[in-house]
């Protein structure tokens, strides 16, 4: 691991709420996107001329579009539930990384050209002008926010930041002020089908290996279809999945459980991609073009059923919005959920016996579960409240003998980011990202010295990564992070039905 | 952005990260002077997998994925080293970024 050039918090016995350190993050900004990446996405290659004219116009748009924004401006009473609920705050504690004081950016802004109160007394009502000063604390502060909405969870109003911040970064994007990570990937969404930029070739030749890799660790021949027309199953994994570690051992999970089922899966060298970065920019149009790959791909495959990955803020796109985006999908099997859930399946084979697993080929690992933000708060798995935390439980206790749960205040819908959702997984927000995972990091600690964990499992492409990053800045070893579907990988008994 | 490494008395463009922003400037004088700004000396080792990156962009476009690479580089230098750790004791930036910068080729992008 490099050596950090800033101070990475210490791990206490209990997580505190920090000493304040005002404007401790102003100067964390992530790259702005180039005019090639603005372009890509029809936004503005630089700052427009007349930005503040232009800004104020879309802030207006949106509050006509969204109503929900309006009201999150309006309804604010300063109770200061959220201020310590924000992992960025724990970790930074730079008091604009409070909730209330990032909506606040904003919503000073809203108050100065959206209220009569703003527009005739503006200093009495917290209203300010539009200018360089606070463009400048919207592109760092907004680019400090993962839209986990653990705050909102613990605003008496509901208040919801992530489309706050979501929306912010929208009119920054409409004045030619992008972030480079967002944008620079959805252009490569469209242009080649994912995140990575893997194009079809690439995608088979890595599919080959992963191939050659099960039969040599197994005997068997499990397949990792492309492109196969009349296929069940649609799988759409996120991209990291073909690329990196911990993520394609979770990929090979996924196989040798459809593989183990019996039911026939292909995945889309179109729709190579379940994230859809356009929910972080705040973008329905993006998103929209987004998610329509999704329907094209199961049109043209011919599939019954879409099945996504291990990817939190995808299945939140996808649980939440993939048929008001995409449907309606009357083409595809209503006998199952539009979309699935791969834990879904594998929850339901393993309830029903058909797939059978040896809970003592994980016996060397003691495991703990990391809650993704998106699937906790946003989204639901199974056919009960709360399910998107059972399931996955269920999955890995089926798995493994040793389980052990985290801090209830840190799981669960109460559940800390990893760091690195919403758009930040880049490493320059480096500092950023080790300082929002403090919380889940002391969380981890504890369990580490109450029971032993030596692994973190996970259901979310960005977690993964963020903590394969962050975790030897805290004094775990990169490879404490495992995917849920690894652990289903390394117990599932391959070959003749018992 | 105008960033550069110097090569050569050349400076060649790099963008805000240090990756090259045209391929075509790549030499292994490129890949030496980059490694020798983050204080590393490039062995034999690191030249095999700055190698195999450069070979599989050439075919495929994109950088290989972590396990292509560490099969790749567990074939060329025997099984003990076709390993994650391994390769990160090569590059501790990680071999994906760090070892793709000294080839000349693009960041990978994603939740990588």
């Amino acid at each position: 691991m490099a050596k950090p050039d800033f101070n990475v918090p210490r791990l206490a016995e209990y997580l505190e709420p920090p000493q304040l350190a005002p404007d401790a993050m102003a100067g964390s900004k992530p790259f702005k996107a180039s005019r090639q990446h603005q372009a890509a996405l029809g936004f503005p290659g630089e700052l427009v001329e007349n930005w503040e004219e232009v800004a104020i116009a879309k802030l207006g748009e949106l509050l006509g579009k969204y109503r929900s924004l309006r009201v999150y401006l309006d309804g604010c009473v300063k109770c200061g539930a959220c201020t310590d609920k924000c992992h960025y705050f724990l970790g930074t504690g730079d008091p604009k990384n409070m909730p209330v004081a990032r909506q606040d950016l904003l919503r000073s802004v809203y108050r100065r050209y959206f209220t009569p109160a703003g527009k005739l007394f503006p200093k009495l009502v917290g209203a300010r002008d539009l200018d360089n000063s606070v463009l400048d604390e919207w592109y760092s502060y907004f680019h400090q926010c993962s839209q986990c909405r653990r705050c909102s969870l613990f605003c008496p109003f509901g208040i919801d930041t992530a489309e706050i911040s979501a929306a912010a970064r929208e009119i920054l994007d409409a004045i030619g002020v992008g972030q480079k990570y967002c944008n620079e990937i959805l252009g490569k969404v469209h242009a080649i089908g994912n995140n990575l930029g893997l194009p079809g070739a690439a995608l088979q030749d890595t599919l080959a290996g992963l191939e050659e890799d099960v039969k040599a660790d197994t005997g068997v021949d499990v397949r990792f279809p492309l492109n196969v027309e009349g296929a069940e199953v649609l799988l759409i994994p996120p991209s990291a999945d073909f690329f990196a570690e911990p993520h394609v051992d979770g990929l090979i999970g996924y196989a040798k459980v459809l593989h183990q089922a019996g039911i026939t899966w292909t995945l889309s060298s179109y729709a190579s991609e379940a994230a859809n970065f356009a929910m972080f920019i705040g973008n329905y149009e993006q998103m929209r073009k987004v998610a329509l790959r999704i329907r094209k791909a199961a049109l043209d495959l011919k599939v019954k059923r879409i099945v996504i990955g291990e990817c939190g803020h995808a299945w939140r796109v996808a649980y939440s919005f993939l048929n008001t985006l995409a449907g309606p999908f009357d083409f595809l099997d209503r006998n199952y959920p539009v979309p699935q859930h791969i834990v879904e399946i594998t929850h339901d084979l393993i309830t029903r016996g058909a797939i059978r697993l040896d809970r003592e080929a994980n016996d060397h690992i003691k495991v703990t579960f990391h809650d993704s933000c998106n699937v906790a708060r946003a989204s639901r798995m199974g056919d009960r409240p709360g399910g998107q935390f059972v399931l996955p439980r269920e999955v890995i206790n089926a798995s493994c003998n040793h389980f052990h749960d985290m801090d209830p205040d840190t799981i669960g819908e109460r559940t800390f980011c990893c760091g690195g959702g919403g758009g930040l997984l880049t490493d320059d927000l480096l500092e950023l990202r080790v300082k929002g995972a403090l919380p889940r990091m002391q969380a981890l600690r504890q369990v580490q010295q109450e029971h032993g964990v030596t692994h973190i499992a996970a259901i979310c492409a960005i977690c993964k990564s963020q903590f394969t990053k962050v975790l030897p800045f805290y004094g775990f070893p990169m490879d404490a992070v495992v995917s849920v579907h690894q652990l289903v990988s390394n117990a599932i008994q391959l070959g003749a039905k018992a | 952005m105008t960033a550069a490494v110097a090569v050569k008395g050349k400076d060649l463009e790099v963008d805000e990260e240090g990756y090259l922003v045209k391929l075509s400037d790549w030499s292994e004088d490129v890949g030496k002077a980059m490694a020798a700004e983050d204080g590393l000396v490039l062995t034999p080792n690191h030249w095999e997998v700055i190698n195999f990156l450069r070979e599989y962009y050439d075919e495929f476009q994109i950088a290989p994925a972590i396990r292509v690479l560490t099969k790749a580089i567990g074939k060329k230098l025997g099984p003990e080293k076709g390993s994650t750790k391994y390769l990160y004791e090569l590059f501790p930036y990680g071999p994906a970024k760090q070892a793709c910068r000294y080839a000349g080729l693009p960041k990978p992008t994603g939740c990588i």
